[in-house]
């Protein structure tokens, strides 16, 4: 059992540490580069990689590694913005719906449903056809979606941890609503969630890769992975750098998350 | 086929119904609570006073909301989704050609991708632990993982740009032979069978370990059932709810990967025409789009479950 428990708690660790070390280059990897990602630098566009340019350059003759660290920056923090959103909302009402009156747990429940009927890649295009593609929509659309899930997880962890006897003791002593939700059942939720914060942190960075790549997600002459893709699509025909190599990180910041989350593939 | 099972499915339906409700309801509420309307994208520059009260008016915009989402609805169920802003056409004359060439799109990929899959989860789980099933397990929670687009462009870089075996965009409209079809149904139907294949194949081989770590198969392993039999006859019939269940699943997962694949191979399916209304934000003809794929959604969802509720033996005695 408190095998079990340590293993758990490594394989949050490592997915914790990952997301860190992800907003870390986020925030101070386009410090690394000297290029400007606007500038075009260069007169020859789609060059291979040279100690000018260590990435190549991309469709316009741009510098590829400071647009990418760039990419990097929107994709990163786009994305934990939406998580941090979806998680706070959903765990908020997970423990509600678990805390309070009988009603709030039908609607919310109900509402939650309702929601997860509607494919997420469509409902991100129906709201954005809408409200258009600025950074605050976005954020809010993606956290908006990715709510039901988080909402269905922490309600799960919320109505197992509130049967244990601790929190009836603690009923028992008289403690307020407010202390029960704030010193036994959410610190008990938070290991468990944190899995749930990186599931959705994918989820999240697949979702707007995919509607940027589609030009509806964010727009020039903010640049992000998808949409580095999008534009650097012509370099295909000579396996330029500035296609391929977002591609690949998306796939190193998707999977690596994954696997740290997913340590059972491969050992059981 | 009982009094228990058949109140299970009736909920079932009854459910779905509730969400159609719902997201018909969604799809009105949130396209309509725009802070300014039609007028103002049709009329532009234009928009005088008189001439955006007058447009409200031939629009039924002056109505209150509950009338407006009454006549929308009427129209919707007798197969009027209105006219789209760009360009003044019925939105139901513009999908019916584009969603035929969806579903073929669709179809095409699914009897590709479920077969196999089948065959990819059952085998991994009967050789559970050995190099293969290592190998499947990590192709596939590596494709699971990385967005729709990624498979298709790399399909593309591979087959079209470096091998040179087929063309980059599928060009439906000049398809006369089996080879021309061929060509150009093979990459965008690869790509999309591809994406939700991994899915099903971790599904398939989860549902199907489960069946072979019961303990009945052990009672038929010590009985000396031969191997093929313990598998057909034993594991296979245990395993097929749930199987059916995550192919139903996976196959609703088509639709999020059929929007990319169509852009990236400019395929002139129903998720092409969605993406350029959204990005020209036109948007009864996004509504209609939205509604076709959420109703094919809940129509696969329902299905699945019903399978599950039909192939539980709990739900057949009970």
């Amino acid at each position: 059992m408190i095998a079990m428990i340590e293993k758990f708690r490594s394989r949050h660790d490592r997915a914790l540490l990952l997301i860190v070390f992800w907003l870390l280059l986020a925030l101070f990897g386009p410090l690394c580069s000297s290029h400007d990602p606007g500038a075009i630098g260069s007169q020859s566009v789609f060059s291979a990689p040279s100690v000018a340019h260590l990435l190549g350059t991309d469709y316009l003759g741009r510098d590829t590694l400071a647009r990418l660290l760039n990419g990097i920056r929107h994709t990163v923090l786009l994305c934990f913005a939406s998580t941090l959103v979806s998680c706070s909302v959903g765990t908020f009402l997970g423990i509600a719906a678990v805390t309070a009156r009988p009603w709030v747990e039908a609607l919310t429940g109900r509402l939650a449903d309702g929601f997860l009927s509607i494919p997420s890649l469509l409902f991100a295009l129906l709201v954005i056809a809408v409200f258009g593609t600025s950074t605050t929509a976005l954020i809010v659309t993606m956290g908006v979606i990715y709510t039901p899930g988080a909402y269905r997880t922490s309600r799960a962890l919320a109505q197992r941890i509130a049967r244990l006897d601790f929190v009836t003791v603690a009923r028992a002593r008289g403690e307020s609503t407010p202390y029960i939700i704030l010193q036994e059942i959410l610190p008990n939720m938070a290991g468990p969630m944190i899995t749930d914060v990186g599931l959705r942190f994918i989820y999240s960075v697949l979702l707007l890769s995919n509607l940027s790549f589609l030009g509806i997600g964010v727009q020039p002459p903010k640049v992000d992975l998808g949409s580095m893709v999008r534009e650097n699509m012509l370099g295909m025909a000579y396996g330029s750098p500035a296609m391929i190599v977002p591609v690949v990180v998306i796939g190193i910041l998707t999977v690596g998350i994954n696997l740290a989350l997913d340590s059972s593939s491969g050992r059981r | 086929m009982n009094s228990q099972t058949l109140k299970s499915i009736g909920w079932r339906f009854f459910a779905a119904a509730m969400s159609l409700v719902f997201v018909i309801v969604t799809v009105f509420a949130i396209t309509n609570v725009l802070p300014g309307d039609a007028t103002d994208a049709v009329l532009g520059q234009g928009a005088t006073p008189q001439a955006v009260a007058v447009m409200r008016h031939d629009l039924g915009l002056d109505r209150p909301v509950f009338f407006r989402f009454w006549f929308w609805l009427w129209g919707v169920l007798h197969g009027d989704f209105g006219h789209s802003l760009l360009n003044g056409l019925s939105v139901a004359d513009a999908i019916g050609p584009r969603l035929h060439n969806s579903l073929l799109l669709a179809g095409a990929s699914a009897a590709v991708s479920v077969p196999l899959s089948l065959f990819l989860g059952i085998t991994s789980a009967i050789w559970k632990d050995t190099v293969y099933d290592r190998v499947v397990s990590i192709m596939t929670l590596g494709m699971v993982s990385v967005p729709e687009f990624v498979i298709a462009t790399m399909a593309v870089y591979v087959f079209a740009v470096r091998l040179h075996l087929l063309p980059a965009l599928a060009d439906v409209g000049s398809v006369h032979s089996l080879r021309q079809f061929l060509s150009a149904f093979f990459m965008p139907v690869a790509s999309l069978a591809l994406v939700t294949l991994a899915q099903m194949v971790r599904m398939t081989r989860a549902a199907m370990a489960d069946a072979l770590s019961a303990p009945y198969v052990e009672m038929a392993l010590l009985k000396g059932v031969g191997p093929i039999r313990l598998i057909l006859v034993h594991a296979i019939p245990n395993a097929i709810g749930p199987i059916v269940n995550a192919v139903a699943l996976s196959l609703s997962s088509l639709l999020g990967g059929v929007v990319v694949i169509e852009v990236v191979f400019t395929y002139p399916g129903i998720s092409g025409l969605m993406v350029d209304a959204v990005s020209s934000r036109d948007v009864p003809t996004v509504q209609a789009c939205a509604l076709v794929f959420c109703v094919t959604y809940l129509f696969l969802t329902t299905f699945a479950d019903i399978v599950t509720i039909l192939s539980l033996p709990r739900g057949r005695k009970a």
